[in-house]
């Protein structure tokens, strides 16, 4: 069977995130392509081309692709489809954005964030926000599935495979980009950071968010995360949320300071491979998923933490 | 402007879901269901697009068993106008509800539909996109703005790493991210007002949609248990533990 890879990235370079999705697709076949469909394929399609095990690299260039226009990637995908049995694309916003449409159109189920590939038709997926794990089987024709990329490793350079370019669609006749707006913070983004620092209700005020876990996180050059408790009190913004109904983060550590640990923010930060929290209530859930807690109040615990980076030299 | 509003009753968020011993799936019974966090934000929205004038209906509509109905009836309180139960006891998979929704819509012909960005129980966030594709109207997901303005909505998109804004011809699916706007809670006497508003009842078989699933569920499993690890004693160890395990 062949499988297509859809590659992830920014209009200007590949994202790790594509490596990941590879490493998915080569547990279903050995034929593996990539495509990169961009405002600029080029650097990005020769970095794809480097990833070890890629077959060939599709690329398609045009506005629309860049602007990430559902409608515009979608066509595309559908079109290439006569030649692949299924499709792996990276559960990111971009992604989820565009892969239901090409499911429809091919009248086949989506499968939604795949965390692992049992067999070339059968896979395993978190529903119920991680609190439950289920695995599917497809009969369908053609497997459309999005892949969560933070639960595989990250497929190894050492390729060099051939670029073939393809047509792009025409242009969305009914939706028209406006313009785009993304953050250029020193920070790194939430959902790719490889550690989290996150404030809770204990926080008390907008103003203490910021003087205790922003200078933390700009320590240890990691993300600021909030529960939501905190972002319902406006202590942090929205799209700080870990939790349920905001971000799934997997970091390599997740550091949870003054927050009890609801059952909703467990399912947002469950899956980090370290845990530590810091809250003055022993008895807090939180403590249960922590591999490292310490009891105490953050306003004395974060300081001497800090100390101790300093003297560990962070 | 008619703005139609899917719905769907899922477990409470509050709540936390609990694999069945027999791996067949999650025990929902004697659990708190409540409407689905996103979907409350959609209704939300088309409320307020109809206090400001822009809207002049709004249509709450759900597909799910009888109980449903308590669902619609709090998307009545928030505001909407009347509902639609698309009544089946069959658990659908994203590509049947899209089906379902586009034979309602066939049959309503709305200027807009604004749906939740993902239901919390399959959190397959997929309706909205699939909807989309099959009636061949645009899409606007993850919507954390929406201005309608002559026959056309300026929709604010939560993308990877900022913000994306779109215009859409409508009739259009704009799907809700959770910035969008924060639901009301509604008042007793919109609770009481509710009771009275109309709530039509159709048999899923009656609409003539294949719902078949596609997908075989082989079982369903806990995740693996975090164990709880150690408690330290002051900062300085926990720095040093860190740097054991290879994080810092």
């Amino acid at each position: 069977m062949a499988v297509l890879v859809v590659a992830d990235h920014d209009n200007a370079s590949l994202k790790d995130n594509t490596h990941k999705v590879v490493t998915a697709a080569l547990a279903m076949s050995g034929d593996v392509d990539v495509l990169v469909a961009s405002a600029k394929v080029g650097e990005i399609a020769a970095a794809a081309a480097k990833i070890a095990g890629v077959r060939k690299v599709l690329t398609a260039e045009s506005a629309e692709l860049g602007q990430g226009l559902a409608e515009a990637v979608g066509d595309l995908i559908v079109g290439l489809m006569g030649g692949y049995d299924a499709v792996l694309i990276p559960a990111t916003a971009q992604g989820k954005n565009f892969s239901p449409r090409v499911a429809a159109k091919l009248d086949v189920a989506q499968i939604s964030e795949v965390i692992e590939v049992v067999s070339a038709d059968t896979f395993v997926r978190p529903i119920y926000a991680g609190n439950a794990l289920e695995t599917v089987q497809s009969a369908d024709a053609k497997k459309v599935l999005t892949v969560r990329p933070t639960a595989f490793k990250a497929a190894a350079d050492g390729g060099s495979a051939a670029t073939e370019s393809v047509p792009a669609p025409g242009a969305p006749a009914k939706v028209h980009f406006v313009d785009q707006k993304i953050v250029k913070s020193a920070r790194p983004d939430l959902g790719a950071a490889k550690i989290v620092v996150s404030g809770g209700r204990a926080m008390g005020s907008a103003e203490e968010f910021q003087k205790v876990i922003e200078p933390l996180a700009d320590k240890l050059g990691a993300a600021v995360g909030a529960s939501r408790a905190a972002v319902d009190a406006g202590y942090a913004p929205n799209d700080y949320q870990v939790g349920q109904t905001g971000k799934v983060v997997a970091p390599e550590l997740y550091i949870a300071i003054g927050i009890s640990g609801a059952i909703q923010h467990l399912a947002g930060m469950k899956d980090s491979k370290v845990i530590v929290a810091i809250n003055k209530d022993g008895d807090a859930p939180i403590f249960q998923v922590a591999d490292f807690g310490l009891v105490s109040d953050y306003k004395t615990a974060v300081p001497e933490l800090m100390a101790a980076l300093e003297a560990a030299g962070k | 402007m008619k703005v139609l509003v899917p719905v769907k009753r899922v477990i409470d968020y509050n709540v936390k879901a609990r694999v069945k011993s027999d791996q067949t799936g999650v025990d929902l019974a004697n659990v708190k269901m409540s409407m689905n966090p996103f979907c409350e934000i959609a209704v939300e929205e088309a409320v307020r697009l109809k206090e400001k004038g822009v809207a002049t209906e709004v249509v709450a509509v759900s597909i799910g068993p009888q109980q449903a109905q308590e669902t619609l009836r709090t998307a009545l309180a928030m505001g909407a106008d009347r509902a639609i139960l698309v009544q089946s006891d069959q658990d659908l998979e994203p590509l049947a509800v899209a089906k379902v929704l586009q034979a309602i819509i066939g049959e309503e012909s709305p200027d807009l539909v604004l749906m939740g960005k993902q239901a919390i129980d399959g959190d397959n966030n997929a309706v909205g996109q699939m909807l989309s594709a099959l009636l061949d109207w645009p899409q606007a997901t993850f919507a954390s703005e929406v201005v309608v303005e002559g026959g056309k909505a300026k929709v604010t998109r939560e993308v990877d790493g900022g913000l994306q804004t779109l215009e859409v011809n409508l009739p259009a699916i704009v799907t809700a991210d959770l910035r969008l706007n924060e639901p009301r809670y509604a008042s007793l006497p919109n609770i009481m007002k509710a009771k009275k508003k109309e709530l039509a009842v159709k048999e899923l078989g009656s609409l003539g949609v294949d719902t078949k699933p596609r997908l075989k569920v082989v079982k369903v499993t806990e995740p693996a248990k975090r164990s709880a690890g150690i408690k330290v004693e002051t900062a300085g160890d926990l720095v040093t533990n860190l740097k054991t395990a290879g994080v810092l």
